[in-house]
């Protein structure tokens, strides 16, 4: 980075913790639903648990989700291939507070594939941003699905490496034979930490 | 208050040492050949503070211990939440004393600012949660004990979105200062939360605005964890051309957002 550069930099503001009082200002009704009359796909039940270092339960965090649609089209401006059909019913972006029992559910869709970086392929995946009371900036992680064989190629997971990578793929809940449910217990810290990105 | 260096800084090594492959995202190639992906947001480890802050004692049992891994920005990072129309989020609120049948008690103000990204360009269009605790330092929260009162004709929430110049303004009373359980006779400083998205998945934020001048700024331990000479970019300005003459003073916070081509990104060759 050349002096010249930093010099024409902004420094960015800061992250603070969303702290433990933001239930009455950023949940908003419906925010963990990403179905919509029309959406296209096979519906699916994102669920799992904060957890801290002791593996409590951390009942005042907040989940959010940014995921494709079923066709693997994000819905973003910077997506402009017009070979992946858009999903005018599908937006992709959830946010849900975990409950006394530091869980939290989405109802979405199975996202498709999208493309990586350079020729590669990601496999299916939904970005997730952890945020709390003792977070001081958001924790970013990523979900991923247990029976896809893109997972053995995914860009993203090679370079976590195998010894870390299944903290990043989703457990299907075989019990719930409606609709496919994955269990997706967030590690903040602990034997099992989950990976955090830095993205 | 000194503050403990983290026991992992991965973030802030520097971008070009790491070894990461070819970044370009395959929709946008990079028409110079051998280029890597020159469309990734600035790192954001220049975003303060570390996950892990002892004195923010809540941090300890909350902070990963192993460290962060460094990704390429995907498609996925670079997408996000964008059009807030009305299909996200709740009901636009700009003025926070009108939300109760009377007026609320305390020093009506009015909040200004731009949101600009880290070469100053305005990020329009994008939404601006706030939310903060009433004169008397209560929130409206039912974990909310501090022995203060409530305010009957103020709840505390709002969001507004950025005009074409990245402008946003909303009207509200000036919070106060509560007690809290970190450590003995401690003390947050008075402060809005803000939640901003920016441009897509990488640019989210979520900050807290100060007042000029409060003592308890460089003793609270989550102002803290930031570093002086960045925590003073999270407390706005006093500014006599937006205060109203016989209604309201006027308070200026402009947020800094990551941006993009920051960063060279320049395949080592």
């Amino acid at each position: 980075m050349s002096d010249t550069l930093v010099s024409e930099v902004r420094p960015l503001t800061p992250w603070q913790t969303v702290g433990p009082f933001f239930h009455y200002a950023l949940p908003w009704e419906g925010g963990e639903n990403l179905l919509r009359e029309g959406v296209q796909g096979e519906r699916i039940i994102i669920r799992g648990r904060v957890l801290d270092a002791m593996d409590q339960p951390v009942s005042d965090a907040m989940v959010e989700i940014w995921q494709a649609s079923s066709s693997g089209r994000y819905d973003h401006p910077e997506d402009n291939r017009t070979e992946v059909p858009a999903d005018p019913a599908f937006i992709g972006f959830g946010r849900c507070p975990t409950n006394e029992d530091g869980v939290f559910t989405f109802h979405t869709v199975r996202p498709g594939p999208v493309p990586g970086p350079g020729n590669t392929e990601q496999a299916p995946h939904i970005a997730i941003g952890l945020f709390g009371r003792g977070l001081l900036r958001r924790l970013v992680t990523r979900l991923y699905f247990p029976e896809s064989e893109a997972n053995a190629h995914d860009p993203i997971l090679d370079l976590v490496g195998p010894e870390r990578a299944d903290t990043l793929i989703a457990k299907r809940d075989e019990e719930n034979s409606g609709v496919p449910t994955y269990w997706f217990d967030i590690h903040i810290q602990g034997e099992n930490e989950t990976v955090f990105f830095d993205v | 208050m000194p503050m403990r260096p983290p026991v992992t800084m991965p973030c802030t090594t520097p971008f070009a040492s790491i070894p990461v492959r070819s970044v370009a995202v395959k929709t946008v190639r990079s028409k110079k050949e051998k280029t890597m992906d020159v469309l990734q947001y600035s790192p954001q480890a220049l975003s303060e503070p570390p996950s892990f802050a002892p004195g923010y004692v809540s941090t300890v049992a909350r902070s990963p211990r192993k460290p962060l891994v460094r990704i390429p920005q995907t498609l996925t990072e670079v997408t996000g939440p964008a059009d807030f129309g009305e299909r996200l989020l709740r009901a636009p609120v700009h003025d926070m004393t009108q939300e109760g049948k009377g007026e609320p008690l305390g020093e009506r103000i009015i909040v200004s600012g731009r949101v600009l990204d880290d070469r100053g360009h305005p990020v329009p269009n994008t939404v601006v949660e706030v939310w903060q605790c009433n004169s008397a330092g209560r929130y409206v929260h039912k974990k909310d004990q501090h022995d203060a009162p409530l305010d009957p004709n103020f709840t505390g929430q709002g969001r507004v979105v950025t005009d074409e110049e990245g402008r946003y303004r909303f009207v509200t009373i000036k919070p106060g200062a509560y007690p809290w359980r970190n450590h003995y006779n401690a003390w947050r400083p008075a402060h809005i939360h803000f939640s901003l998205f920016g441009p897509c998945f990488a640019t989210r934020l979520i900050t807290q605005m100060y007042f000029p001048g409060d003592p308890l700024i460089d003793i609270d331990p989550i102002a803290c964890a930031v570093p002086s000479e960045a925590r003073n970019r999270m407390v706005s300005r006093f500014d006599i051309d937006t205060t109203e003459n016989e209604w309201a003073l006027g308070y200026v916070f402009d947020i800094v957002l990551r941006g993009r081509n920051a960063t060279p990104m320049e395949n080592p060759q």
